[in-house]
């Protein structure tokens, strides 16, 4: 029986052995305790979980978040989103083939009052942004409700297993992602005046100031006398041939899989976007053991930062600027991907298009905010108060700082008395969002004695923890904010690897001219991949910062020190000359990356505008060509922005046709956003329950299991 | 001011405006057609839920109910549109004697206009609708040619064959007056220009009573406010529209249809009315309804709600709709006050006033016009509206 789970992790560890036994059509298998569905099926190499109703066309994960629901399965007899949905010992599974039916309710139905629950503050998402104000309010003794969808706090944090840029104090920086997820958790667990819900959505805000939300398969309204919208992002889409098979996904939902459920969802990955998003699932899949054939980017440069980008390209991951995806190929999922080269007009350049072998691309052309709750709430005269990426796009580090000027603004507002929100917060948000700057020249220093640190790190990003973390305090940057390149005093190091370890970018390496014979150095490099793949007396590949071999030369210590975190701190000898150019040791072999001979195209009008219903480009075009200018028109005309994820994927999908079509802005009457926010079964708002209310272990849909026997 | 003459502008692309636009079109004549949204059917039309029925009680709604059901169950292969007619029938269940009697004495009244409707008992009625719950069902009447279609693309196919007949249709523009001379209509000036005209048809559906102050008359149309929702497709396991006439606290009734691609959309009646037009979402709609229709269906407890939206119900005195020429503005047609029936009744409704625009009338057409007079005197109020 194949197995995709993930053994050895430099990283995560793994969790125990699948134990949990259920059905995929009939045949049997195993799952880890608690994982949902749609993992335990990658993990058993099924990633077809389905056909379309309306055109049999293969569905499978998409958004890997409750989002949408083309991950529908049929658990024992009841169609539910696979990814929020966890196994239960004997669960019988089978594909959502067409639309699914409705099982009979044996008994009498028993229904509860719906209940209404009063709070101070209401936040919605328990990510950076969220929890971080949830501290704020703590302290000032506000009354908070938080709730967040998953059964884990921290949101994406939860999926970094990256070591986070920023500054020490303000954001952690240096520290992995899911570790601050943590300590953000753990600190918002201490105070008693934070109720937390897990597994819990908001659905919609009412014109009567209630929030209702589905708390643990429970629908219950709430009324805040202000609600903090700290709801993150949602990934955006792409419009492409082939764009909807099971496959093509998004980032964030290829994380959720590698890193939360520990699956490896795939062999051979190509991904399309060279944002911080794309470029570090790319990362976080190679350390997953799964190959990176590449990554294109339709702008000259990468628009994340240089450090992950360099990061990617010295372990051999090549960068395709200025290409951009032709279509995903394969029949039931994806077989390869065809890339091409872009023109100064943006069109493909014809006879540029190469094809890559893989079984996964993943879509990361960026973010856009989770505002719909925002929007109700203006709407109805909800005060509220909007933190992290549902208020701007940003880094996660700047969603810390913003949730907390939002915790201390909302207390004040509801008249505690916390002071004013001191003016270098605001400052220090606002360089957290900074976007990275120019790329300036690499400065490699001339000494060839004694030891030092080199950065290759020539952008100028919002991080400083090398800084920090230097107990000689050798290392400074020039400016007043944490944006500058680091320098270093070189009398004073005492070689202690650490500004190796705590960089995120893992742009920094020791360079020792000491321990050496004559014309050799000692360089150490930071490595976060598997123990097991390298060790003392090996033969590595290095690589400058552009990825370019510098040659091959002999490791001769591994250490893994606590304060590097899991990282690894490898020693190589290498010649003088080229000892201070090394950045890193490729990881990947350069035949992976190598395009197949034969060129496949997918063909014909596959390029899907609305998953959920099927609607394709060609339907969309055709109507703005027709002169349909209100989305409205459309949607009534196809019911793109109809289907089950309630038009969150095509409506940015759709305004970019028109724009390809030459339509103005003002011309355009978009989508009635309508409630409610996922979809909740009837018995959910009917108040049919088994128990009294809520208990703590619930999962998130089992409303629906309890309905079938018994009720 | 524009200086095209037109023989007809209707105001109103909606549920009635879209098929009369149509209709007069058919009768060769020269048509405007104006909404204030921004493409047809943003109105009301789209938050219509696609039941329709000939079984009413009142002469004039059957016979241009039987109309519109032709117009309806006749247009995918006389025009090639899908509207996604379905011909499920409407079902009303009894759980209790008092809608027993409700029912059976309506029945006399549906049997007597010839309607192909009848009483069935319990078990007679689990077979056509075998997820009731069938605890104290007691039984209840069935219409099998009754059933549904989609507003919305019935909407856009009025509009599509309307738009190559010739109408012309100005979107995102609203009336503010209608211009009259001498007690005749000649034309309506709108926040973007004017249009020369003698004769105006007001199809505004709940904004009736607006465009008819702007033409210096009055409409006796209030709108009130329902809520309605829809869920995921499902595999087909429900045939009929199923009403449910038992008043409880916050609701007078409810009703609901699995659509022909399989989603069920419901919608409830609020006790008291909630008048004027408000269309913001209530909390109180999601429990209410649900609870209703999980206990009549209690499968239904398993069938996700996807979107729910709010609807006005444009409401005269006496539940019946405003039809014809005004007493007071020669030029003026109302085709006004649908009360929540806008959507059955267009077609119907739109080829009679284009009969009427047009001088025309055929035989009938009177004695609807007479029942569905603007000037009438508001007495009873039609049973089951």
């Amino acid at each position: 029986m194949p197995d995709f789970r993930i053994k050895d992790h430099p990283v995560l560890t793994t969790p125990g052995d699948a134990t949990v036994p259920f059905s995929w059509k009939g045949q049997e298998m195993k799952a880890r305790e608690g994982e949902v569905i749609s993992s335990a099926l990658f993990a058993n190499g099924v990633r077809v979980f389905g056909h379309h109703h309306k055109d049999g066309s293969p569905q499978g994960i998409y958004c890997a978040n409750g989002q949408c629901a083309q991950c529908s399965v049929v658990a024992d007899g009841l169609s539910v989103k696979s990814c929020m949905v966890a196994v239960k010992p004997g669960m019988k599974v089978e594909p959502l083939e067409g639309k699914a039916g409705l099982i009979d309710v044996v008994g009498a139905l028993q229904f509860h009052e719906i209940e209404t629950i009063d709070t101070e503050v209401l936040i919605l998402g328990g990510g950076p942004a969220g929890l971080s104000a949830a501290i704020e309010l703590a302290k000032a003794g506000v009354g908070v409700i938080l709730i967040d969808d998953k059964a884990a706090l921290g949101g994406k944090l939860v999926l970094q297993t990256h070591k986070f840029f920023g500054s020490i104090d303000a954001c952690h920086a240096g520290t992995r992602g899911m570790d601050i997820g943590e300590k953000l958790e753990a600190q918002v667990r201490s105070y008693e005046n934070v109720r937390i819900w897990t597994e819990t959505t908001a659905l919609s805000v009412f014109s009567d100031r209630k929030v209702g939300v589905l708390r643990q398969g429970h629908y219950v309204l709430v009324r805040p006398q202000i609600m903090l919208v700290a709801t993150g992002a949602r990934e955006r889409s792409l419009v492409f041939n082939g764009n909807s098979l099971p496959g093509v996904y998004g980032a964030g939902a290829f994380q959720t899989l590698v890193n939360r459920d520990l699956v490896r969802p795939s062999e051979r990955l190509f991904v399309i976007g060279g944002g911080n998003v794309g470029l570090i699932a790319a990362y976080h899949a190679l350390q997953a053991g799964i190959q990176v054939v590449g990554l294109c980017e339709a702008l000259d440069e990468c628009g994340g930062y240089k450090v992950h980008k360099d990061k990617l390209v010295r372990m051999g991951v090549p960068i395709h600027t200025r290409h951009t995806v032709v279509c995903a190929n394969g029949t039931e999922e994806v077989e390869s991907v065809t890339i091409a080269q872009l023109d100064p007009a943006w069109k493909i350049i014809p006879g540029t298009e190469k094809t890559f072998t893989c079984d996964t691309v993943l879509v990361a052309v960026g973010l856009e905010p989770v505002d719909e709750f925002l929007h109700k709430a203006k709407e109805y005269g909800l005060p509220y108060y909007a933190a992290g990426d549902a208020e701007e796009i940003a880094e996660a580090s700047a969603a810390m700082f913003t949730g907390k000027i939002r915790g201390l603004e909302i207390a004040k507002a509801l008249g505690r008395d916390v002071g004013e929100v001191p003016p270098e917060w605001h400052r220090t948000a606002e360089v957290l969002k900074s976007r990275p700057g120019a790329t300036i020249t690499e400065e490699i220093p001339d000494d060839e004695k004694g030891v030092f640190p080199i950065f290759h790190c020539s952008q100028e990003i919002p991080c400083n923890p090398c800084t920090s973390i230097c107990p000689k305090g050798a290392i400074t940057i020039e400016g007043s904010d944490i944006l500058g390149l680091p320098m270093f005093n070189e009398e004073d190091c005492i070689a202690c690897e650490q500004c190796v370890a705590v960089c995120p970018g893992l742009a920094i390496t020791l360079v020792d001219f000491r321990k050496a014979d004559e014309n050799d150095a000692i360089v150490s490099i930071p490595y976060e991949f598997p123990g097991t793949s390298i060790k003392e007396g090996d033969i590595v590949t290095v690589l400058d910062t552009l990825g370019t071999p510098l040659g091959n030369v002999p490791v001769v210590k591994v250490r893994s020190p606590k304060f590097a975190d899991h990282a690894l701190l490898v020693k190589v000898k290498a010649p003088a000359d080229i000892a201070k150019l090394i950045a890193g040791i490729r990881v990947q072999e350069a035949w992976v990356t190598e395009p197949a001979e034969d060129k496949v195209e997918r063909l014909g009008d596959d390029e899907i505008v609305c998953r959920c219903e099927r609607v394709t480009a060609g339907e969309i075009r055709a109507l703005i060509r027709k002169g349909v200018r209100d989305m409205n028109e459309l949607k009534a005309a196809t019911r793109a922005g109809m289907g089950a994820c309630g038009g969150k994927t095509c409506p940015s999908l759709i305004k970019r046709i028109f724009r390809e079509e030459g339509v103005p802005e003002k011309q355009i009457t978009d989508f009635t956003k309508r409630p409610v926010f996922i979809e909740v079964p009837l018995g959910a708002f009917a108040g049919v329950v088994t128990g009294e209310g809520p208990a703590v272990d619930t999962a998130h849909t089992h409303a629906v299991g309890a309905f079938q026997g018994g009720l | 001011m524009s200086s095209a003459i037109y023989d007809v502008i209707v105001v109103g692309a909606g549920s009635v405006g879209m098929p009369a636009a149509m209709s007069l079109a058919e009768q060769g004549m020269k048509v405007l057609c104006i909404d204030q949204f921004a493409s047809p059917g943003q109105g009301c039309n789209k938050a219509a839920i696609g039941g329709l029925r000939a079984t009413h009680s009142a002469p004039a709604k059957i016979k241009l109910c039987l109309e519109s059901l032709k117009a309806f169950s006749t247009w995918k292969d006389t025009y090639g549109d899908d509207l996604e007619w379905r011909q499920g029938g409407y079902l009303f269940v009894a759980y209790r004697p008092k809608e027993e009697k409700i029912l059976k004495d309506l029945l006399v009244i549906q049997k007597r206009h010839g309607l192909n409707i009848d009483w069935y008992e319990k078990n007679e009625l689990l077979k056509i609708a075998p997820a009731l719950n069938p605890e104290s069902l007691i039984g209840g009447t069935f219409s099998p040619e009754d059933g549904g279609a989609s507003p919305m693309l019935s909407c856009l196919a009025f509009h599509r064959r309307a738009v190559e007949l010739g109408v012309e249709c100005r979107f995102n523009e609203r009336v503010t007056s209608i211009i009259r001379r001498k007690g005749k209509v000649v034309g309506v000036r709108t926040d973007k220009g004017g249009y020369a005209t003698e004769c105006v048809i007001n199809a505004a559906g709940p904004w009736a009573r607006q465009l008819a102050q702007a033409g210096g008359l009055d409409a006796p149309v209030v709108p009130d406010c329902h809520e309605a929702g829809i869920t995921e497709p499902a595999a087909r396991f429900l045939d009929p529209m199923v009403v449910d006439i038992r008043p409880a606290p916050g609701s007078v009734n409810y009703y609901f249809h699995q659509i022909h691609p399989g989603q069920v959309v419901f919608c409830i009646t609020p006790d008291p009315a909630i008048v004027g037009s408000d269309r913001r979402e209530t909390s109180a709609f999601l429990p209410m309804i649900s609870r209703r229709m999980v206990d009549l269906m209690p499968k239904l407890a398993n069938l996700k709600v996807r979107r729910t939206w709010r609807g006005l119900y444009p409401m005269t005195p006496d539940g019946s709709p405003l039809v014809g020429r005004s007493t007071e503005l020669e030029g003026y047609i109302d085709a006004i006050g649908m009360c929540g029936q806008g959507y059955m009744l267009g077609p119907g409704v739109g080829a009679l006033v284009a009969r009427l625009a047009a001088n025309r009338l055929q035989d009938g057409d009177e004695a609807i016009l007479q029942e569905l007079s603007p000037s009438r005197v508001f007495g009873g109020i039609e049973a089951l509206k």
